[in-house]
């Protein structure tokens, strides 16, 4: 359900990159647990790091971001995990506890 | 993600057309179907309106929902309509405000919101509610609740709330059954709409609307 995005992201993506800039889109996919975004729910960032929507709480759009201009510079999309089990727990775990996928691509 | 298929989205979108991206974890290909020809998974998500992961032909992918939005349906363009529609606006629902008093409905009192001044019983009929829609009676007026609640009664919509007395209320449901309508239907309609916490201004009334709404709406054993 998007109902509760008032923002359309994707147009939101489609204007970044029609306005010249880089841009991928993050979508969450899966999750476990206590998660407060639902899959669906989708952030799009540019080549600077400015981002718009969200996949979480806050805890892991820093990461996101990082990954995201990483995904703009070679074009792979790429899955990524989050949650207590990540190695990557020590610096974006979720304080609620629970898991999520997130699927980053470029824009194109 | 190509431009071109956010372009095919929005088209779709534009034309209020129920619609899933699928996308393949694994390599990122991506293609768009219409309820008309999706299959399996594909068509089960979007009926739905659950965007999740699904393997399609041996192959990980995930199904992007997106479904027009939910819609609300307002009879009278009361007060409460005022702290009501905007509230189920920012909430998503696209919200449209049935009252055929020429006073009450009007752009200036409901900015940016859809506005119908035919008949209730007309206006509903025409809006076909289905089970995304809401229906919410605020008038207290029986000549203008009761023909709205009729047709939404004969409708799929999956919340049917009308505001009004315990009294009032009663004397409603004794009409209702009077036109014919047997328990289990007019157990549909929440009466007096919103949950009880004591609200007492418009605001806090369209709060409790909104609040029984979503419960009902995305729990499967909501309070009454």
């Amino acid at each position: 359900m998007n109902d509760a995005d008032n923002q359309d992201l994707l147009q939101v993506a489609a204007d970044w990159k029609r306005a010249g800039r880089d841009v991928a889109l993050a979508t969450v996919t899966a999750t476990w647990g206590s998660s407060p975004r639902q899959a669906g729910s989708q952030l799009v960032v540019d080549g600077e790091g400015r981002m718009l929507g969200s996949v979480s709480g806050g805890c892991v759009e820093g990461a996101v971001v990082r990954e995201a201009i990483e995904v703009m510079a070679d074009g792979k999309p790429r899955l990524l995990d989050f949650g207590v089990t990540n190695e990557q727990a020590w610096e974006v775990g979720l304080a609620c506890g629970g898991k999520l996928q997130i699927f980053v691509e470029r824009v194109e | 993600m190509k431009l071109a298929l956010i372009e095919a989205l929005a088209s779709l979108a534009a034309a209020k057309q129920p619609a899933a991206l699928v996308t393949e974890l694994d390599g990122g290909a991506q293609k768009i179907f219409t309820l008309a020809d999706a299959e399996g998974a594909v068509a089960q998500a979007i009926t739905d309106d659950r965007s999740g992961e699904h393997v399609i032909d041996g192959k990980k992918c995930f199904v992007l929902v997106r479904n027009p939005p939910s819609r609300m349906i307002i009879v009278g363009a009361v007060h409460i309509t005022q702290a009501l529609a905007p509230m189920a606006k920012l909430a998503g629902y696209d919200v449209t405000i049935v009252d055929p008093r020429g006073a009450f409905a009007t752009a200036e009192r409901f900015p940016g919101i859809n506005l119908s001044q035919d008949w209730p019983d007309e206006a509903l009929a025409a809006l076909q509610p289905d089970l995304r829609t809401a229906v919410v009676t605020l008038t207290h007026d029986p000549k203008l609740d009761d023909p709205a609640l009729i047709t939404a009664l004969r409708s799929p919509a999956f919340y049917i709330g009308s505001l009004g007395s315990k009294k009032t209320h009663a004397a409603r449901l004794e009409r209702l059954r009077a036109a014919g309508f047997t328990e289990a239907d007019v157990a549909r309609i929440h009466g007096p709409a919103g949950l009880d916490i004591g609200a007492k201004s418009p605001a806090e009334i369209a709060v409790s609307v909104l609040a029984q709404l979503t419960a009902v709406r995305r729990q499967k054993h909501a309070t009454r």
